[in-house]
């Protein structure tokens, strides 16, 4: 077809991922039918990307004017990326509300006797699927019982003193940490893949940051600021030096990044093992654990709130990443650089731009990034360093990265959302007996369902139009 | 059957592709729609071919009233397409292609290949469409590739065929060929709805055109039609084919090439020890037929292949082993073959595709900063400057079509200093207006003292705008000649005769000269 017309779904593409469409997001989860629970909505809205634009137009009685509920039809029917992100966690909440309350002994069992009690097994099905959510939110965001702990104190000083006060925010505080490493991982996956690669090496890049972080931090001995600033720069440096490895192989040799990320976090794994092993080497003296010793007190990363609560400055560093990666991709020619070589690396060529020299200088960055992620982790909450501290970061920043559409904005919220569902899952557990596995099978429903927006389309009869997110799926898809 | 389209109106937001159009097409007839790139004409088949839903008017078949909701409809009431842009599955033969998604089965259930070898066997064999079933569709040239399509189209009995710009991939040769089935088509009583905005072509097939202009009919005419008069209906104003310029004062040399070679990958060498200089203030025009090495030559000059042997200075500069970026910096513009994947990033605006190589020059940046506001207020400027149709500067450039696609490589590459013009295939699949623009701003670079090299598979072109031509085959310069050579003597020098001797047999070389490019142009 010569002539291109303009059309519907362009104007999707390059809509700004959460602006337009804000003052839909509270109703967007109301829309879709079905029991929905009470405490998931309100979680949605609390934990759902746009919840600070909510004030500009508050979603009660009074902001109902017949234009503004056209537009938000519109922003529903016409399905953009947006409204699919939302309706795939509606979506993920449904189905994990299914598998909880279907997979529970006590109701599989009064399902067993549902034409004797019919109403037992269902009222037991729906208590067990929207309990664990309000656990799960009163572990993420606001639990109440810690401020009628409050009220019963003597004194306000004596609650703030004996921490009751902090407990009041210790949810928030620990969805900020769970969230920071996220986010500064998820970055590390969002920024190669504005310039059109795909970084599964998250992992290996976050033990690089790791390794030179801890040894910085137990190895040497740096008065105060100064110990903090230099482990952190370490951290980047370490996880730089792995990702740079990776985009000089391929600039060099056409290795392919995603081959080679997967083969380093294999080798930085068993690197990581092998420094564990040997006292001499990284190994905690007195221990046969394959762990390191402590980092000094200098070393730790300082607390915002006072030492009741766990939130640290990593969190502003992880905001501070986003910005910069979003200062970085919009505003300078270096970003304009990465975005040509991915969007068009034989037009960014021929315009004078070094592809190979981008793919070297993104994935440095990227790698830098993760490493930072490992700096969080070990100067904010751990401390120490052992075979296991990479955790899931490397993939779970790939789930953050795509549910953020490999845009640093997207990037924070969908960080701040894994982190309140990681942060909440203990207490989950704790509280109903619903397994910690449940959050791992909420973020898989959320992620099937954004790489495949067809399916969402499908199931909430969407008009087509895909916007961003499918180009993303399909440019991961190389 | 006879066809009919009434009222036919289709609207994207605030454009209307379409605008209350009426077409009748008679059984066993070519219709031609002709018009610019963007009149309308693909949207209009599109909607015919139920891949868009017309806002208002209705489609007649047989007087009967139809409505498409997809492409499967309009194939059961016997429309066929063949959109410019082959849909067939490379990896799979000719036969697999025609027989996907209505697949014969034996009563076991499974494919019956043979009877569908045998059906395009026949079809080949009835429309004189010569084309072996069990061949790979990847290893056919262009030409058979748009056979293949054809043979899809009417083993789904269609009556009615629609051709999407089918001669923009085909050599001389290969629409020959196109022509006479065309003509064995309709024959058989098929009705043809051949879309084109190329003049020639239309004349030479068509029974009745209808012009499109900006979404509307403007006009049918007999094919007998003057050339002038269905130009001066395409864009709505008597268009000059041939660009009015002045003598060439051609000063210092300022692109001096002096025994380059170019080889791939695989060593095969496309450029062989070519020697040209360009002076300031003429236009250099390099005919030959596609495949020639001419592609190589110019992506050796701008830095995107390496050179095996010899040497390029530009103004005195040595560039031979420059960076693409040096050579930008020396003065050099360029502007590439192929558009879309060379010289635009359909995904960016407007806006940023016209810095695209000056992004980090001064206005445009400091230090590392991008400078918004330069860049938008220079976009503006370029916009009005170049005429290029767009809704905004802030519009992606893949929306705009190709004719403004063009306009913003242009507008890019002519509005920053240089010194040399590099213009490979330069008005490739524009329309008549948007061809005499871009040759008008050719010519006045010339008269600004630059120096132009210009690449051109259409000799019309290369006569319109070189003030001396020299002629590639086979990675060699053949020889330079006046732009008052004969075409005759042209296309000597382009199936490769030789410098000086007399015509020996111009026949062959034509025939060598039909059938080299059928390959590259795959590609």
């Amino acid at each position: 077809m010569s002539e291109q017309t303009p059309g519907p779904d362009s104007p999707a593409e390059s809509g700004g991922p959460t602006v337009p469409e804000g003052p839909a997001v509270p109703e967007g989860p109301a829309v879709p039918e079905g029991p929905e629970p009470e405490a998931a909505l309100t979680e949605i809205a609390a934990a759902s990307p746009d919840s600070p634009v909510q004030p500009e137009g508050p979603p009660g009685e009074d902001g109902w004017a017949p234009g503004r509920a056209r537009l938000i039809l519109n922003a529903v029917m016409e399905g953009n990326s947006f409204i699919v992100t939302v309706l795939a966690l509606v979506a993920a909440l449904v189905v994990g509300g299914l598998i909880n309350a279907f997979s529970n002994t006590t109701v599989l069992h009064a399902w067993g006797n549902f034409f004797s009690a019919p109403g037992h097994a269902i009222s037991l099905a729906w208590d067990t699927a929207v309990g664990a959510y309000v656990e799960l939110f009163e572990g993420s965001i606001f639990n109440p019982h810690t401020v009628s702990a409050l009220f019963q104190q003597a004194s306000i000083s004596a609650a703030i003193h004996d921490g009751y006060l902090s407990a009041v925010f210790n949810p928030l505080s620990e969805t900020a940490v769970q969230a920071t490493p996220l986010i500064l991982a998820g970055l590390a996956v969002a920024l190669p893949y504005q310039a059109g690669l795909f970084n599964i090496g998250g992992q290996s890049q976050f033990i690089g940051g790791a390794i030179v972080a801890t040894y910085l931090g137990y190895g040497v001995n740096l008065p105060p600021v100064i110990h903090v600033i230099v482990c952190v720069l370490g951290s980047f440096a370490g996880g730089a030096a792995i990702g740079w490895l990776v985009g000089e192989l391929k600039a060099r040799t056409g290795a392919h990044e995603v081959i080679v990320t997967i083969m380093l976090n294999y080798i930085m794994a068993y690197f990581l093992s092998y420094l564990l092993s040997f006292h001499y080497l990284m190994q905690a003296p007195g221990t046969v654990n394959p762990i390191t010793a402590a980092i000094a007190g200098n070393a730790h990363l300082p607390l915002l709130f006072g030492s009741h609560l766990r939130i640290n400055a990593g969190f502003l560093i992880a905001l501070a990443c986003a910005a910069g990666v979003w200062w970085l991709l919009e505003r300078t020619t270096v970003g304009f650089e990465f975005r040509s070589v991915g969007k068009n690396p034989s037009a960014a060529r021929v315009a004078g731009m070094n592809v190979e020299r981008n793919w070297v200088l993104v994935m440095l960055i990227a790698g830098g990034l993760a490493g930072l992620a490992a700096s969080t982790v070990i100067q904010g909450t751990d401390f120490t360093l052992n075979d296991q501290s990479f955790g899931t970061y490397g993939i779970d920043a790939i789930t953050v990265a795509l549910l953020g559409r490999g845009r640093p904005v997207g990037v924070v919220w969908a960080g701040l959302l894994f982190g309140a569902l990681h942060a909440g899952a203990p207490l989950m557990q704790a509280a109903t007996g619903t397994p910690v596995d449940m959050v791992q099978v909420l973020e898989a429903v959320v992620v099937l369902m954004i790489a495949a927006p067809p399916l969402i389309r499908a199931l909430f009869r969407l008009r087509g139009a895909g916007g961003g997110l499918q180009v993303l799926a399909r440019g991961w898809g190389a | 059957m006879e066809l009919e389209l009434k009222g036919i109106t289709k609207r994207f937001g605030s454009l209307v592709a379409n605008d209350r159009i009426d077409l009748a097409v008679a059984p066993g007839r070519v219709h031609a729609l002709l018009g610019e790139n963007g009149a309308g004409k693909t949207t209009l088949m599109n909607v015919l071919y139920g891949l868009l839903q017309p806002d208002e008017g209705e489609i007649l078949l047989d007087g009967q009233a139809v409505r498409f909701h997809s492409p499967k409809d309009a194939i059961a009431a016997g429309i066929g397409m063949v959109h410019q842009h082959f849909m067939l599955v490379p990896v799979f033969t000719v036969a697999e292609n025609v027989t996907l998604g209505i697949e014969e089965t034996r009563p076991s259930g499974l494919l019956d290949r043979r009877k569908t070898r045998k059906d395009v066997r026949e079809l080949s064999r009835r429309y004189g469409l010569e084309v072996d079933p069990d061949a790979l569709v990847e290893n056919l040239p262009v030409g058979i590739q748009q056979r293949v399509e054809i043979i899809k189209a009417l083993v789904r009995q269609a009556t009615v065929l629609i051709l999407d710009e089918p001669t923009s991939v085909l050599t001389p040769a290969e629409t020959e060929d196109l022509f006479r089935i065309i003509r064995q088509l309709t024959d058989g009583g098929t009705s043809v709805v051949f879309i084109s905005h190329k003049l020639k072509e239309v004349q030479a097939i068509a029974d009745t055109i209808t012009v499109l202009r900006r979404g509307a009919v403007v006009g049918q005419r007999p094919p007998s039609a003057t050339e002038d008069e269905l130009a001066a209906l395409m864009v709505g104003r008597n268009v000059q084919l041939r660009v009015s310029k002045e003598a060439a004062k051609p000063g210092e040399v300022v692109l001096d090439v002096s025994d380059l070679t170019v080889a791939d990958e695989t060593g095969r060498v496309w450029v062989d020890g070519i020697s040209f200089q360009v002076r300031a203030g003429e236009i250099l025009g390099v005919a030959g037929v596609q495949g020639n090495g001419q592609t190589e030559l110019c992506e050796a000059l701008m830095g995107l292949r390496p050179a095996a042997a010899g040497q390029v200075t530009l103004a005195g500069h040595d560039l031979t082993h420059a960076t693409p970026a040096q050579r930008l910096r020396a003065g050099l513009a360029y502007v590439p073959e192929d558009r879309q994947e060379d010289g635009l990033i359909s995904d960016f605006s407007v806006a940023d595709n016209m810095v695209l190589d000056q992004y980090n020059q001064p206005p445009f940046a400091s230090g590392i900063n991008l400078n918004l506001g330069a860049i938008a207020s220079r976009a503006a400027e370029l916009v009005t400057e170049f005429d290029v149709r767009t809704t905004s500067a802030g519009t992606l450039v893949g929306t705009l079509s190709g004719g403004n696609q063009q306009k913003v490589i242009l507008a890019r590459e002519l509005g920053q200093d240089h010194k040399v013009l590099v213009a490979s295939q330069p008005t490739r699949g524009l329309d008549v207006g948007s061809i005499e623009f871009v040759h008008r701003r050719i010519v006045e670079q010339r008269d600004h003292g630059v120096a132009v090299l210009i690449v051109s598979a259409e000799l019309d072109e290369i006569y319109a705008l070189a003030d001396r031509i020299a002629v590639m085959y086979e990675g060699k310069i053949t020889g330079f000649r006046p732009p008052t050579v004969p075409a005759e003597e042209l296309g000597r020098l382009m199936a490769g005769g030789s410098d000086v001797a007399p015509d020996p047999a111009p026949d062959s070389g034509t025939g060598t000269a039909a059938s080299s490019p059928a390959s590259g142009a795959g590609t």
